[in-house]
């Protein structure tokens, strides 16, 4: 997942880096080996490394150069094809598994913590070394990549050393003896590899994760990528196992559709994982992944819809939205999303729905599900308050309960679009 | 000097049924495929809003979605001894553009043409006799079989989820259905729409009048449904636009709501929009297409090369490529002889509009889709003994109630001042209780004197001949739409109408009236090079690696929609081109 990252620069010191140049293990890598090349490419769609290290289009796989947008300027995503000058070629073993698990790079320099490493630091070596292996496979590109394009002070990496001590706690997955294979399967993949909370977990004041509410939903690239707890009315908890593995390997289920940033984690990620892995994933995020239970968040009765925004909104609605999301707000399963019930819709950040009203969206189409039906944009045709009072009207109409929407919300959310061109 | 592009196995000019079908199957085949279109990409949330889908003004009456005259036009002229002048607003008929082509904005009443509409000339000589038939009258056996064609019907329906109700069902007939249908191998893919008031009315007059009424097969759909490809389209919701306009939440079958979501995602397929084919490109031996060359908006010429070249722009612009490439001998009417150009052919479309007491009925005709309607085939092609009748041909009569769209369907009794006061009020006492879509779908049938050729004097942008259209309705054709109207009128009398227009088909053929666009004719399929352009296979007799799909090959056209035959054929040469011609490339039928 391409991924906007918040951190803060503040508290740094000559903090001791770890360990990087330790011997090579037992074990290192064997491009000869069917098993573990197959498997590193395997971990390298659940880590979804093309998604940064693969400029979108280009035929030169993990060759770098993608830009990754963070709140404090650029950075390029660095080469890691096997080009011994320009990518990582010459390293050992060790330095990329330090560079994966652990944030260090080379000759002991920080890595951002756009990458995921506090995610990846779960991979067990055997996962590492695989992934390295499969790395090491695909063709060399030379290509020189400037990765740290962040202006003054946040260009200077040393001061990552303290962000890390304060938010990163390395350590391999340990599964929890209580619970299912299947369920720490789920865990290691969603809280590892396939480090989902990434932009599913809401970032503290210093951009790094807030751990105690784990997959609850977090703006970013013009979008709320939605709670993901079991939450029956922000989360996903309205949604079975079944759902959850259909929406991850198809884009779309019964009740929803994949967009945004989300579409592309599905064609290069999900949509290529095998189904016993969707599986566990959706046990896992069925039971116990967030903190929150099952049960319906209250409507909140301190901010109820006003009157005209809901008369408003669902003329509005009648209008322009019925003929494919239907008078009822149920959709048609698999190609136009229900509203009613919507996690998306009812996130406690409106931004997805204002977004999608605003600019239109196009659903991801993946090989069993290649339809691709889009939401024409109504930016151009609703001004600030329409917006708002539609947005305002379809999470609150039906079953719906969410925060009302204002106009100066739509007005920001219109100015942000308009700066940004995916 | 044209720019030479890296070669494609196959090149496809026009990108819409049947580009867009044959484009598919030989992707699927493995094949290079690249699709030159003349008109714009278009899609459903980005060019058919909601917001503004439904404009008549901008669609039906601005003719947004169609090809510009300036672009591109025809001339016309009734016969030989007239000057032909170039057509400057679309009228008879409307030529599509852009991706999707005319699949984009029809009606999507989607039928199948009758088992002995395929062996015409041989069935109606058997039947009556050699002198039945006019002697100027030129139609033919197409060279394939309905038996032939059905799975391919089937594919078609298949890939579109056409709503209908089954007439005969491996040879059994079928309650509910149309009764004098060919055989099909299994159900329509969904249930048909749900008939209006209208329609519900006519069905039980006709049952009175002891016809077998059935619903219309409606690519408009009934319900949500997966096709086989995988694309999912929607229920149609009813709004009544559908021909002239884009659908704006995926209920009607176009290629858009049907093909292109997959083949957008093969690697192996390409389309460049706002590209015009200049022409086909031919060896020195003129016995083989090399590429096309083409137009791009910055007036930059480019040749691409390719193995094979399929022709799949609208039956007229194929006619048209056809004659600036050289490739066939071009007809002329005088001697006969020349298969380009030749056996052109409309519709001859024929109407009765009920008056209904308008304090008893309401037939809320804003309650309408393109193709729902319930329809009776007793007096379609030669379901019906022609003997007495002095003609041949037919169609099949509906009320199929495509829109109550406010410009457009306005019906007021004769005598009403065209405008004012009193226009108004018989607008307001009319409009809800007039059966307005009383629809003769009459068939065209062949003539030595109807044809396409260049025009001498007209040129395009490019200074290239217009195509010239001569056209004129026949006695037969005349005399048909008499008869069918005369039944539809008894049908209406019957459904307890207080007042009846008739409105049978008056000639001379008129290019500012609109008769649908189903134009036909002009490079048909048939059995020898000597009576046709192509062979059962749709393949070119002159140029081998050159397929020529669409309407352009039908000897003559029958009294139904032509779609669901464009779509058969379509498959049925795709699956001889993957079964045959890739195997062994060259003619696959011996003259």
């Amino acid at each position: 997942m391409r991924s906007e990252r918040k951190w803060l620069l503040g508290t740094v010191a000559g903090v001791a880096l770890a360990a990087s140049a330790t011997p090579a293990g037992a074990a290192g890598i064997d491009k000869q080996s069917f098993g573990q090349v197959e498997r590193g490419h395997y971990l390298a769609i659940v880590g979804d490394c093309a998604a940064c290290h693969t400029l979108p289009g280009s035929s030169h796989e993990f060759a770098g150069g993608r830009p990754i947008e963070t709140p404090f300027g650029m950075l390029l995503a660095p080469n890691i094809t096997p080009d011994p000058q320009t990518g990582i070629g010459a390293w050992t073993d060790d330095e990329f598994i330090n560079a994966l698990t652990k944030g260090t790079g080379r000759h002991g320099t920080r890595l951002y913590p756009a990458m995921p490493y506090t995610y990846y630091t779960k991979l067990s070596r055997d996962d590492a070394l695989a992934i390295r292996a499969y790395l090491s496979t695909v063709p060399a590109v030379h290509n020189p990549v400037k990765s740290n394009q962040l202006p003054f002070p946040f260009n200077m990496r040393w001061t990552l050393a303290g962000w890390d001590e304060f938010y990163f706690t390395p350590g391999t997955f340990h599964p929890d003896p209580k619970q299912s294979a299947q369920w720490n399967r789920g865990a290691y993949l969603v809280e590892g590899p396939g480090h989902c909370g990434m932009c599913h977990t809401p970032k503290n004041f210093m951009g790094a994760d807030e751990t105690s509410k784990r997959l609850e939903g977090y703006a970013l690239q013009g979008w709320f990528a939605p709670n993901i707890t079991d939450d029956a009315r922000r989360g996903i908890g309205g949604w079975s196992a079944d759902d959850i593995v259909a929406y991850l390997k198809t884009g779309h289920n019964r009740t929803g559709a994949a967009t945004g940033p989300m579409s592309e984690t599905l064609n290069l990620s999900t949509s290529k994982m095998s189904d016993a892995d969707l599986q566990a994933i959706a046990i896992y995020l069925k039971g116990g992944a967030g903190q929150q239970t099952a049960a319906a968040d209250p409507p909140p009765a301190a901010d109820p819809p006003s009157q005209s925004a809901m008369k408003v909104g669902g003329q509005i609605y009648a209008d322009e939205c019925s003929a494919c999301h239907g008078p009822d707000g149920k959709g048609e399963p698999g190609l136009f999303p229900a509203l009613d019930g919507s996690p998306s819709v009812e996130q406690t950040d409106p931004t997805t729905a204002m977004h999608v009203v605003l600019r239109g969206a196009l659903s991801v189409g993946t090989k069993p599900a290649p339809t691709a039906p889009a939401m024409p944009q109504f930016g151009w045709l609703l001004d600030d308050s329409q917006v708002a009072a539609v947005v305002t009207y379809i999470r609150n109409a039906w079953g719906n309960s969410a925060p009302s929407v204002t106009a100066s919300d739509v007005k920001k959310t219109r100015q942000m679009l308009v700066e940004r061109s995916d | 000097m044209a720019r030479k592009l890296p070669h494609k196995d196959v090149v496809i000019i026009g990108l819409g049924w049947t580009g867009s079908i044959l484009a598919n199957e030989l992707t699927d085949a493995g094949l290079d495929v690249v699709a030159i279109e003349r008109g714009p990409w278009r899609d459903t949330a980005t060019d058919f809003l909601m917001s503004y889908a439904q404009d008549e003004l901008r669609y039906r009456i601005q003719h947004e979605l169609f090809l510009r005259p300036s672009q591109m036009s025809v001339t016309f002229r009734n016969n030989a001894k007239e000057t032909a002048l170039p057509v400057r607003t679309w009228g008879a008929f409307m030529l599509g553009n852009g991706a999707g082509g005319a699949g984009v904005h029809w009606n999507a009443e989607t039928w199948r043409f009758l088992p002995t509409d395929f062996t015409l000339r041989t069935h109606l000589t058997q039947r009556y006799g050699a002198n039945m038939l006019p002697q100027d009258m030129t139609i033919q056996d197409w060279g394939v079989t309905y038996d032939q064609l059905e799975p391919h019907y089937d594919d078609f329906e298949y890939l579109c989820g056409t709503s209908g109700q089954a007439g005969n069902l491996k040879g059994a007939v079928q309650a509910g259905g149309n009764p004098f249908e060919g055989s099909r191998s299994r159900p329509y893919p969904t249930p048909p729409m749900k008939q209006g008031y209208g329609h519900t009315l006519f069905a039980q007059a006709a049952k009175e009048l002891g016809y077998k009424p059935f619903p219309q097969p409606s690519g408009n759909l009934s319900q949500s449904y997966t096709n086989p490809l995988g694309v999912m389209l929607g229920q149609c919701t009813y709004c009544g636009f559908c021909e002239w306009f884009g659908c704006a939440n995926y209920s009607k079958a176009t290629p858009q709501t049907t093909v292109l979501p997959v083949l957008l995602r093969k690697s192996n397929f390409e389309a460049r929009t706002e590209c015009e084919v200049m022409r086909i490109n031919l060896d020195n031996t003129g016995k083989r297409a090399t590429g096309v060359t083409y137009v791009d908006t910055s007036g930059e010429e480019f040749e691409q090369p390719a193995d094979l070249v399929l022709l799949c722009a609208f039956s007229l612009f194929n006619v048209q490529l056809l004659l600036l490439s050289g490739i066939g001998k071009p007809y002329d009417p005088n001697t006969g002889q020349g298969q380009i150009g030749r056996n052109f052919t409309h519709q001859t479309m024929s109407s009765a509009i009920g008056f209904f007491d308008k304090d008893k009925y309401n037939f809320n005709p804003f309650v309408a889709a393109g193709a729902i309607g319930t329809c009776i085939d007793e007096f379609n092609g030669d379901n019906f003994d022609h003997g007495q009748a002095g003609f041949v041909g037919g169609g099949y009569i509906g009320e199929v109630q495509t829109n109550g769209r406010p410009i457009e369907s306005t019906p007021v009794p004769p005598g009403t001042p065209a405008w004012g006061s009193k226009w108004k009020q018989a607008l307001r006492d009319n409009y809800l209780s007039t059966i307005v879509g009383g629809q003769c779908h009459g068939s065209m049938y062949s003539y030595r004197d109807v044809y396409l050729d260049l025009d001498p004097t007209y040129k395009d942008r490019f200074g290239r001949p217009l195509m010239r259209i001569t056209i004129d309705f026949h006695d037969n054709e005349l005399k048909m739409a008499a008869y069918l109207t005369d039944k539809y009128a008894e049908i209406l009398q019957k459904m307890g109408a207080k007042q009846i227009v008739k409105k049978p088909r008056k000639g001379p053929y008129d290019v500012t009236q609109y008769q649908t666009s189903h134009l036909n004719g002009g490079a048909i399929m048939g059995t020898n090079p000597g009576n046709s352009a192509l062979n059962m296979y749709l393949q070119s007799w002159d140029v081998p690696n050159l397929f020529v799909q669409g309407a352009s090959a039908f000897p003559q056209n029958a009294g139904y929609n032509p779609t669901g035959t464009v779509g058969a054929l379509a498959f049925w040469s795709a699956q001889a081109i993957r079964s045959q011609y890739l195997k062994n490339p060259g003619p696959l039928v011996h003259a």
